[in-house]
């Protein structure tokens, strides 16, 4: 049994979703080049990740194993409907922005690994944490990834303008390439940083 | 609207050059980066996931506005693409198995990967939120599944080619895989100003 400690240890740094397992890295790479993009995006995956192990958990002993992705997929869809007509409602403008990447938070693979991995047979409560854990690991590394491509790439935060005026702004950062050199380059510090041990594989 | 004068044909050209769905839409990076180890198994991945994409798009349109529309469903659309894009696959890995055993061995394992592939769902996606029409829709399809053939073709021979260049060993795998993509992207920006859509 792993302790709560070790549970958020492993998934925000351990076995972070992003630079360590590669997972989830469509919406990384496509919603960071505005902070108000990516700290609703991330709230949005944050909660999907944690409800969905909570009830793939509970309900892990009635599904049946042949239709078990079937269920998980439509479990996670329940969230993400929610989340998106939430967002519908009370925040337009960001949702227009988002498009078509919060209906993807369905085939986002976090969460299908940890409903997999995790969820499928561990208790509800520690399913719930590891899923909430996984989610902060995952906004740690897309709102650092989105501070650096707003500052340099607009020179504004949240929509602010933070640099002088004479400054260069970085246009590349914002665009499609830009998104890849970051994250290659997080998952290059991150990997001195932290190196990865043969002991703590992927479980 | 510009895109209602867009013929399919366009729409086509600019899924896979200007507008690729794993370079410039950033859709289907999971199994892009996991699979480009190997060419071959890029390939077979690449043709399973064109052909799927046409045919859902397809499939996705008409059960959008013929069924979804009508009865004031829209807001299930997540759902409902997503049980017709898993449906599909299950019935074409049936049928493979039953008519081509060949062309199951060697396509038929990547199938099930495709039903959580977000470059299928996100096609069907963006081709709501672009409003196109039938056919728009399968040339896009068709087009986003080819750009995807095309993109981890090129990942998995520059892969291939770099294998036994002197990398930072924290870079190893697929950080240097990600780096390699951005200046594929960054070639690809380069198209982008051949047409535009939205």
């Amino acid at each position: 049994m792993i302790t709560r400690k070790q549970l958020f240890v492993d998934g925000i740094f351990r076995q972070n979703a992003i630079y360590r397992q590669i997972l989830g890295i469509c919406s990384t790479l496509a919603v960071t080049n505005l902070l108000s993009n990516t700290l609703v995006m991330t709230l949005g995956l944050t909660f999907v990740t944690a409800m969905s192990s909570l009830t793939v958990s509970a309900l892990r002993t009635v599904t049946p194993p042949r239709i078990r992705m079937m269920v998980q997929v439509m479990i996670i869809a329940t969230y993400v409907i929610v989340i998106d007509l939430l967002l519908q409602a009370y925040l337009p403008e960001i949702s227009r922005r988002l498009g078509p990447y919060v209906g993807l938070i369905i085939t986002n693979c976090i969460i299908m690994g940890r409903a997999e991995a995790f969820a499928a047979k561990n208790p509800p409560w520690a399913s719930f944490l590891d899923g909430l854990a996984m989610g902060l690991g995952y906004t740690m590394v897309l709102m650092g990834i989105a501070v650096v491509r707003e500052l340099v790439g607009f020179g504004t935060l949240f929509g602010v303008t933070v640099l002088p005026a004479g400054f260069t702004r970085w246009t590349i950062l914002t665009m499609a390439p830009g998104a890849f050199f970051m994250v290659g380059i997080v998952i290059w510090v991150m990997n001195t940083l932290d190196p990865p041990s043969k002991a703590g594989a992927p479980r | 609207m510009m895109h209602s004068q867009l013929s399919a044909a366009v729409i086509l050209f600019a899924a896979i050059f200007t507008n690729n769905v794993v370079l410039s839409n950033f859709l289907g990076l999971c199994s892009f980066l996991a699979v480009s180890k190997a060419v071959k198994s890029s390939i077979g991945l690449g043709v399973a996931v064109a052909f799927v994409m046409a045919a859902t798009a397809g499939l996705n349109w008409l059960v959008y506005h013929h069924v979804l529309v009508p009865l004031g469903l829209t807001y299930l659309r997540f759902a409902v693409f997503i049980l017709v894009i898993a449906g599909f696959v299950q019935f074409v890995e049936m049928a493979m198995e039953r008519l081509a055993p060949a062309l199951y061995f060697t396509l038929g394992i990547f199938l099930p990967l495709i039903t959580v592939n977000c470059a299928v769902l996100g096609v069907a996606l963006f081709m709501v939120i672009r409003e196109y029409s039938f056919l728009e829709s399968v040339a896009y399809g068709f087009g986003g599944g080819v750009g995807y053939l095309v993109a981890i073709m090129i990942l998995a021979t520059l892969r291939w080619r770099t294998r036994k260049s002197k990398v930072p060993p924290a870079l190893q795998g697929a950080g240097i895989a990600v780096i390699m993509s951005g200046i594929m992207a960054l070639g690809f920006v380069g198209l982008s100003g051949l047409i535009t859509i939205n």
